[in-house]
């Protein structure tokens, strides 16, 4: 009957939590980590092989990045990849700003995945499977060429927006920002940081560049 | 004064619920401080297009005429909202008249919205009172609450925060802004409490929160300013807690 009452939680709900959760951490823990990392390339090749080499010796390291990197980034892509299909995008009728933040979501999410996966094969990918050196070098010599440079700053955008855009939806989305006096503060806190990372990221790029 | 103004109105129109849309303009005899239902009125006098073509009269429902209770809602040059409270003078010479887009189209601008209730039964979005004797007066809410709750009792289920929504639609089943809304509501409601979980393992099954995309359109489209987006937000804060008790299970 109508009024009998049973659990019918759906998996689209964990999902969906874990889609969310998955955002901060790892892949956002992780993404800070790789900031500061990258961030050495400022104090010259030898601080940044150096953090390479530190890196890439962490004991169990290929388990490390398939459980808290390449695993969390398909998951929260493919499952991205299916939120964004149920939504029709409506900025035509509603052009709101926060109409924007939730289309511009789903396309800086989309250019984040082609990003990522262009800049993981060459810098991971054709080490596990050729055995290529990637270190200072190697990276000065991609961002000399002022295409791959501008593809580079073109993602990276993408990610600091979507990772700041995130934090923010996770904040309301897990019910810690309830108000709009806090979603608001929670917005410059966002805005700040994904500035902050992306400032620190095209530092380190133009420094590859000019090097 | 020189030759009488008029106002164009274009209206969609369809004949029945699998009929193909189209478009008709009417030229509507202007008076000030009118509103959009009084040039459907005006249409239903004498429904003849704008170059005079004899035609069937524009449908449309309409009830309260003073914005309470819904029925009216319509997408007016593009924009959801009711047509009563709907003045002509800011909306322009033509004026785009649509139905609902998120309901089923019945006639003309009349929509099925009766997934509305069907969304409020699957939520439970009442108090429980009935039993088999007096179990005597509830508890008191404190005027702070009371004050919370009136705003949130506003809601009449107009729709439009579904039809703004860029989540609502076939691919998600989602029930929207003004569910979750009502179940706010009656969490906060001293024996509306009771049934806290029930409502809330609802909003976690399909077509429930996790289905909000947070385009927070659906609070600037409220016509009685609810704070939609404060409510979503306050039952995912109901929902986590909710998870920590079941990880603890």
């Amino acid at each position: 009957m109508d009024s009998s009452y049973e659990i019918k939680i759906s998996p689209h709900f964990w999902l969906r939590r874990l889609h969310s959760l998955s955002g901060i951490f790892p892949i956002g823990a992780f993404l800070v980590e790789h900031m500061l990392s990258n961030a050495l390339i400022v104090k010259g090749p030898e601080a940044y092989n150096n953090q390479i080499e530190f890196l890439s010796g962490l004991p169990y390291v290929l388990w490390l990045e398939i459980f808290f990197i390449y695993l969390p980034i398909l998951y929260h892509a493919f499952y991205g990849f299916y939120v964004a299909f149920t939504g029709r995008n409506n900025l035509a009728w509603y052009p709101y700003r926060a109409n924007w933040l939730y289309s511009l979501q789903r396309w800086t999410g989309l250019i984040a995945f082609v990003y990522i996966f262009y800049h993981a094969y060459h810098t991971r990918g054709v080490n596990l499977l050729y055995g290529t050196e990637v270190d200072f070098a190697r990276m000065a010599q991609f961002m000399k060429d002022p295409r791959i440079l501008a593809f580079y700053i073109t993602g990276l955008a993408a990610v600091m927006f979507h990772f700041a855009n995130g934090i923010w939806g996770f904040l309301v989305s897990w019910g810690i920002t309830i108000g709009p006096r806090s979603q608001k503060a929670a917005g410059a806190v966002c805005a700040l940081v994904g500035l902050s990372l992306f400032v620190i990221g095209v530092n380190s790029l133009l420094h590859l560049a000019r090097a | 004064m020189g030759e009488k103004k008029t106002v164009r109105l274009k209206v969609k129109r369809q004949e029945g619920p699998k009929a193909k849309p189209y478009w008709e303009a009417f030229d509507i005899p202007y008076r000030p401080y009118m509103n959009v239902i009084i040039c459907l009125k005006e249409i239903q006098k004498n429904p003849r297009t704008f170059d005079g073509r004899k035609t069937s009269p524009v449908a449309w429902e309409s009830s309260c005429l003073e914005e309470v209770c819904g029925i009216c809602t319509m997408v007016i040059n593009g924009k959801a909202r009711q047509a009563c409270s709907a003045l002509v003078d800011p909306l322009g010479e033509e004026i785009t008249i649509e139905p609902m887009r998120k309901f089923p189209v019945v006639r003309d601008l009349v929509v099925d919205r009766a997934v509305l209730f069907e969304n409020l039964k699957k939520v439970r979005a009442w108090v429980s009172i009935d039993g088999t004797h007096a179990i005597g007066p509830g508890p008191r809410v404190n005027p702070e609450q009371q004050q919370k709750d009136y705003v949130l009792s506003t809601c009449f289920s107009c729709g439009c925060c579904l039809d703004v929504c860029p989540q609502v639609g076939e691919g998600t089943g989602f029930m929207g802004a003004m569910t979750i809304s009502q179940v706010r509501l009656f969490n906060d409601h001293p024996l509306g409490k009771m049934n806290a979980g029930e409502r809330l393992e609802a909003l976690m099954g399909p077509g429930g929160i996790e289905d909000c995309g947070n385009s927070q359109n659906c609070v600037k489209a409220c016509p009685k300013n609810i704070p939609l987006v404060t409510s979503i937000a306050e039952v995912n804060r109901q929902i986590t807690k909710k998870i920590f008790g079941f990880l603890g299970k």
